[in-house]
């Protein structure tokens, strides 16, 4: 399963969560090539989310480590041990990975141009110029154009979420992460942002996604890794994990959910 | 609009709310009374209000009144700030350090503290600055030369003022979603720039409000000072009619300065409310567009009862949503 040729872009080493005495990540390993489209499946509580937030390091690890690009996420390794980052440094390695979150997240007191363009100029130092008219590329990327100067309040939520899309990718990010990123929107609004994650796939884009739409997953993902109990119960290349799963737990999962 | 259409269109007629009405007129028939009994009353002696309403002293008071506002309120923010953020930071020292601190300062008389900071050099002779069992000190006065009364007054105002507004700043922060700092964090921010573009922005449309309220107390409680210093409005005030025996009018001209600065500070909190309820979905509704809400539908209404429409009231309650 492992790549024989070099080292994977993304890697993630045995992970282990709890949360006081509940064990939510249990010895996670999982790789990601440069471009790998990867779909987390796995029934609520199965610990996909907290996973996901692992590798932005928005949820401390109690053990393991995830490296992305050659570079330890979060901690600065010693002979004795992982130590937490300085918060400058963990938010320098924060600004190359995106993050899509369920409920948007965008900032309710910034316009829409605002909320792509304000990490750009804070963060990669960009002239505002540069970053508003990248900003006004991406808005219409995700067709979104004539919103630019409207509040997200104003917005559907579908276009609040392509707009949180368009301001991850304005931080021109290594990774999007996604974090059930429909579950929140009304079912006539989910087929927007699907259509423009699954260009970004198209692009080229390396993504890690925690969702339960089926059919996307299916067109899409490159790999499925299917999660329960914290553990990584099932992976591989997508219509295998899907159509054949060997786990009773995925097997269950994907016969009730089709 | 013709009658038929008017029925094609069924249209909703406001309700009248008789009682409101009844109401509001005896509220104009009892101000307007009031208003001719204060205003004819000669032993209001408004002809003494006259006279000192532009009193060289009442106006010196008046900008050692804004003075004292404007500094006390100044440290109070900045240590409202601070005890917030320490509060909040999770370390248990500072947890209590901020806790104990907000416990005692809110919980004395502010006229004791006045005092206490008046007084401060009869406990304290000398204020000095040094490392202990050296001899080096950087730092050597009497406590009086550092503390005068104006220094003691604002002492005494800004830090009981930094414990209640450390409430205030602290609901405001508490108020922001914890996806916003963790959209914040994903997007490269780090936490103290967290702080000031995204969740302190969003705390002041929570916390506007009551610091409007602090700062308007803050303008009476000013004359607390008296006591040490004095020199504000309602001390001067105090000090003319001492003499003069013209006390009811000198208390009008005081409290005419008084509701005209608390008016200015009023409008000043209206426009920063507007500004930080940028973007979001509730706003209030203007004073004055009470008066004309409505008005497309009562008109409405008048046509429909001029056209024998109008017998039965549809329930309409004004600006309800949706």
């Amino acid at each position: 399963m492992t790549n024989n040729s070099s080292t994977p872009f993304l890697r993630i080493e045995g992970i282990h969560k709890f949360y006081g005495t509940d064990h939510i990540l249990r010895g996670i390993n999982l790789s990601v090539e440069r471009g790998e489209v990867v779909c987390i499946l796995g029934r609520s509580g199965s610990g996909k989310s907290t996973l996901l937030r692992t590798v932005n390091a928005l949820e401390p690890v109690t053990a393991g480590r995830v490296v992305l690009g050659g570079t330890l996420i979060g901690y600065l390794e010693k002979d004795d041990g992982l130590y937490a980052l300085a918060a400058d440094e963990l938010a320098r390695q924060r600004a190359r990975i995106g993050m899509v979150f369920q409920h948007f997240n965008l900032f309710p007191h910034m316009t829409v141009l605002e909320n792509i363009t304000m990490a750009p100029q804070l963060v990669l130092n960009e002239k505002r110029q540069d970053a508003e008219e990248q900003a006004m590329k991406l808005l219409a990327k995700v067709g979104l154009t004539d919103k630019a100067y409207a509040y997200p309040a104003s917005l559907s939520g579908g276009q609040q979420q392509r707009v949180a899309i368009a301001r991850a990718l304005a931080m021109r990010p290594d990774l999007l992460l996604f974090d059930e990123p429909t579950s929140a929107l009304d079912p006539e609004l989910v087929g927007e942002v699907l259509g423009v994650m699954r260009q970004l796939a198209s692009e080229g884009m390396t993504m890690l996604i925690v969702t339960h739409e089926l059919r996307f997953v299916r067109d899409v993902a490159h790999t499925v890794v299917f999660m329960h109990d914290g553990q990584i119960a099932e992976k591989g290349p997508t219509l295998k994990v899907m159509t054949e799963p060997e786990t009773p737990a995925a097997q269950a999962f994907f016969s009730t959910c089709r | 609009m013709d009658t038929n259409k008017m029925r094609e269109l069924a249209v909703v007629i406001p309700h009248t709310y008789w009682g409101r009405r009844v109401t509001a007129c005896l509220l104009i028939l009892l101000a307007a009374g009031v208003g001719y009994s204060v205003a004819t009353n000669h032993r209001f002696e408004w002809n003494v209000v006259g006279q000192y309403l532009f009193h060289p002293d009442i106006l010196s008071g008046m900008v050692v009144t804004i003075e004292l506002t404007v500094l006390a309120m100044l440290i109070g923010i900045v240590g409202a700030v601070i005890l917030a953020l320490m509060r909040l930071s999770g370390n248990p020292v500072l947890v209590i350090a901020s806790s104990a601190y907000t416990w005692l300062f809110r919980g004395t008389p502010q006229l004791v503290q006045i005092i206490f900071w008046g007084f401060l050099g009869a406990l304290y002779p000398r204020i000095f600055l040094g490392i202990p069992g050296t001899d080096i000190v950087f730092f050597d006065a009497p406590t009086n030369a550092v503390i005068g009364a104006y220094v003691a007054a604002l002492l005494g105002l800004g830090l009981n003022e930094a414990a209640y507004t450390s409430e205030i700043v602290r609901a405001g922060i508490q108020s922001v979603n914890s996806g916003q700092i963790e959209a914040a964090h994903s997007l490269g921010l780090t936490p103290s720039r967290a702080l000031r573009k995204i969740v302190l922005p969003q705390a002041m449309r929570v916390v506007v409000p009551p610091l409007g309220n602090e700062v308007i107390g803050m303008l009476k409680t000013t004359s607390l000072v008296s006591i040490i210093a004095g020199r504000d409005l309602l001390t001067n005030t105090q000090a003319i009619y001492n003499n003069t025996y013209q006390v009811i009018p000198l208390l009008i001209v005081a409290s005419i300065w008084y509701l005209a600065m608390t008016s200015v500070l009023s409008l000043v909190q209206i426009r920063l409310e507007r500004k930080f309820a940028k973007g979001s979905r509730r706003s209030e509704r203007s004073f004055f567009s009470l008066f004309s809400a409505d008005a497309p539908l009562r008109r409405l209404q008048h046509h429909a009862i001029l056209n024998g429409l109008a017998e039965k009231p549809v329930c309409y309650a004004a600006g309800a949503e949706k």
